[in-house]
């Protein structure tokens, strides 16, 4: 097969090209870049952005005797991913750029551009699996959780929907932990098997998202209000807040029982967050929407038995989904889920919600709302 | 896999005659520098390519400052005679260079503004990349009393336009303004005589012509007041210190001498195959734009509007980074002709200054012939292009049609 591997310079994708190399295909080695204001080096935690990790990413290839090309996406990511970015946040919800990245730049920019050029395959470096199983109706492409549980993405990968998931390679699906991936990447030469792991956000510098977004939204005064409407402080800008919430709150007076709180509710068309008790946020029934379905083999159009999960390293809860088709032509269905075991604690508006059997991704949808179903009662965790 | 390389301007192979000099020399000992008989031999060695490159390019021995390359003969130029205008004339702040120009001119002149005062004037050019000689006329009448240089470049690397520097040169000295020319890409390939040209200064290099990469020269006048740039032993009229690549300079005369003397026969024989190339390629894809002069042909002096070995291309609707992919897995070697940015391929400064849109500016492919070209890498190009175009306006639609 032509594989295009998606290099950003780090470990990761590196030791993925090494593997689609290494099964016989032929493999050209892309870097994507996102940004045309590029830093010559990297710093802090943030690790594909920079100049120098497009050089990392070029040693790796050189190092793998493999064609090398920069692709400028940056114009594609700023419009999509940093716009919903801000678009999201500004309407009081909970983005997921990794997602919303996967969906737009990873696996649809990049990935049609290389079937267009004649590739069959898109490798990256995510830790997730894929299993192709031979079925009655044709080939079905499984994507499952990785063995390795604490670097699992699943999560953000669902969103490419089924036709492109059978157009992606995860090399790193069989890997147990990330030292056995620095391990392959030092056994091979690769230089970059022992460079840091990044985990912030790449487009916000320094790690600072209320930072990022004042300079891009610009400050917006409004009022901290209880769920009764007592006013308990100001903010620079309700875009700035996530349900679920604790700290940055900044409200001189305790609450009277003296236990914490927490931002309940961004209302950006009154510009007020809305902050109150931790159990004030526990939700049992959660409705998605933009819901992307990925296993045609397991219909849910009735009440299915599954497990969901909303945050990228929360843990799966039971629950029973239902996807309900658009109401106009063309529209994503939308995803009804009900929690059956445990409840959840601090859903927002925007965060993913994937539903699981067992390691297997059924599907993901977009939270749309989340509430306390009345008269029910479970233990609740926090996600 | 039959392979072409049409990347030539980017470089070309050592020439055989340029290797043995330099293998040969970098057996030897000696510095040119020391006062022993070794020093001695490399002392002569170095003196007799600075002869046989002056009797190539048409200059005095001592007019030839050997450097380490173009970018550096380009910087000593540009920054040397800017300084030393200005010594003796504070007022003469303006740097006159055309909007085409290699980096190697346009990023030390931009960097003489910032930090030396300098104000630079982007002299503008037409669609086929000839330099606007009206508005070289009017800024020096304007202001020839503030202006400390004017650099043009002899021929454009990405689109091979053959600027008019002679005109240049007796506009600008009408005002007493010196007239530098980057011919890095004319050398070999058009007939090159300092001393004719009227030139003050000159850039040329090894490693475009079959010389070693490293190696260049800046030829300067003797009059011409060059502030130097690197300070230390004293080499080469204290204009360039360091120690001299006695290996480098030979191979770099050979190459020099060996392509002057070939250049009547090559020039003929890469124009030939250009010209296939051209028609070829125009054949099979019809919308495909030949940027540059449309006047390909060459004058009985060897003289012409364009470069013989160059032929620059846009497609419509495809991206460079997606033909240069295609073609290389095709096994066809060329170039975008532009510089990335940030590691970022961008569209050439020299197109937009032709006024071509940037949408066509991103499907831009340079093909540049050398003295290894030959009529099946001409074959294997016009054979895998047509297939190569309609795969990348394929996905040059995708990356359009995505939102």
């Amino acid at each position: 097969m032509r594989v295009l591997a998606a290099m950003s310079g780090g470990v990761d994708s590196a030791v993925a090209a090494a593997l689609a190399v290494e099964a016989g295909h032929e493999v050209v080695g892309v870097h994507m870049a996102l940004s045309r204001s590029r830093d010559q080096f990297r710093t802090g935690s943030r690790g594909c952005c920079s100049i120098e990790d497009a050089g990392d990413a070029r040693r790796a290839a050189d190092v793998l005797g493999i064609p090398y090309y920069v692709w400028d996406l940056s114009e594609r990511f700023e419009e999509t991913v940093v716009a919903d970015f801000l678009s999201e946040y500004e309407a009081g919800r909970t983005p997921n750029p990794c997602v919303r990245c996967n969906e737009h730049i990873k696996f649809e920019a990049l990935l049609d551009k290389a079937t267009a050029l004649g590739f069959d395959a898109v490798a990256t470096g995510h830790y997730a699996r894929l299993v192709a199983r031979e079925a009655a109706g044709g080939t079905v492409h499984e994507l499952h959780r990785s063995p390795n549980t604490e670097k699992d993405q699943s999560y953000v990968l669902a969103v490419m929907g089924p036709g492109r998931l059978a157009r992606a390679m995860f090399p790193l699906g069989g890997f147990a932990s990330k030292a056995e991936v620095r391990a392959a990447a030092a056994e091979r030469g690769l230089s970059v098997s022992a460079k840091p792991d990044s985990y912030d956000i790449c487009f916000v510098a320094d790690g600072d998202t209320p930072g990022f977004l004042r300079d891009r939204l610009g400050e917006r005064p409004g009022e901290i209000v209880t769920p009764d409407g007592e006013v308990l402080g100001e903010h620079e800008g309700a875009y700035a807040f996530t349900v679920g919430q604790r700290k940055g709150l900044k409200i001189d007076r305790p609450a009277p029982d003296g236990r914490p709180r927490y931002v309940l509710d961004v209302q950006p068309a009154t510009n007020t967050v809305v902050v109150g008790p931790a159990e004030l946020l526990t939700v049992d029934e959660i409705a998605g929407e933009r819901t992307v379905w990925l296993a045609a083999d397991v219909p849910a159009d009735d009440w299915l038995d599954a497990e969901v999960q909303v945050r990228a390293h929360g843990a799966p809860v039971p629950a029973r989904v239902r996807v309900r088709s658009g109401h106009a032509a063309g529209t994503a269905p939308a995803l009804e889920c009900e929690l059956t075991g445990e409840r959840l604690r601090g859903v927002a508006a925007g965060q993913s919600l994937v539903v699981y059997s067992g390691t297997r991704v059924l599907g993901q949808a977009t939270v749309a709302s989340a509430r306390r179903a009345p008269a029910r009662t479970a233990p609740a965790r926090t996600a | 896999m039959t392979r072409a390389y049409l990347d030539h301007a980017a470089t070309t192979p050592v020439s055989p005659a340029a290797l043995a000099a330099m293998t040969e020399e970098l057996a030897r000992v000696g510095n040119p520098s020391s006062l022993h008989t070794a020093g001695r031999g490399a002392r002569r060695t170095v003196e007799e390519s600075r002869e046989r490159l002056g009797a190539a390019l048409g200059a005095r021995p001592s007019e030839v400052v050997l450097t380490g390359g173009g970018t550096e003969a380009d910087n000593l130029a540009v920054k040397g005679m800017f300084w030393g205008r200005r010594t003796a004339h504070p007022e003469r702040r303006r740097i006159l260079v055309s909007a085409v120009e290699h980096h190697a001119v346009l990023d030390p002149a931009f960097w003489m503004a910032e930090h030396a005062g300098a104000e630079i004037v982007l002299l503008p050019v037409d669609a086929a990349g000839v330099l606007d000689l009206d508005a070289l006329r009017e800024e020096l009448a304007a202001h020839a009393d503030e202006t400390a240089l004017v650099s043009v470049m002899w021929t454009n690397n990405e689109v091979g336009t053959v600027e008019p520097v002679r005109d240049v040169v007796q506009l600008a000295h009408r005002h007493g303004v010196p007239v530098h020319a980057d011919a890095v890409q004319a050398a070999g390939q058009l007939p090159v005589d300092f001393a004719a040209s009227g030139l003050d200064a000159m850039t040329v290099t090894g490693h475009k012509l079959g010389g070693p990469v490293g190696t260049g020269a800046l030829v300067a006048r003797r009059d011409l007041d060059l502030t130097p740039v690197l300070h230390g032993g004293g080499q080469e009229r204290g204009v360039r210190s360091g120690t001299l690549d006695v290996a480098g300079i030979r191979a770099f005369s050979v190459a020099v001498e060996d392509a002057v003397a070939a250049r009547p026969e090559r020039a003929l024989r890469l124009a030939a195959l250009r010209d296939r190339l051209v028609a070829g390629v125009l054949e099979r894809v019809p919308d495909a734009v030949l940027r540059g002069p449309a006047d390909l042909s060459l004058a009985a002096d060897g003289t012409a509007a364009r470069l013989p070995g160059n032929a620059h291309l846009t497609f419509p609707g495809c991206e460079g980074d997606s033909l240069l992919y295609l073609l290389d897995s095709a096994g066809v070697e060329v170039s975008t002709g532009s510089a990335c940015q940030a590691g970022v391929p961008r569209p050439s400064h020299v197109l937009l200054a032709m006024g071509v849109p940037e949408r066509d500016a991103r499907g831009a492919l340079r093909f540049s012939l050398g003295a290894t070209s030959t009529d099946e890498e001409v074959d294997l190009v016009l054979d895998v292009l047509p297939g190569v175009v309609e795969r990348a306006r394929a996905a040059g639609l995708v990356s359009a049609g995505g939102l």
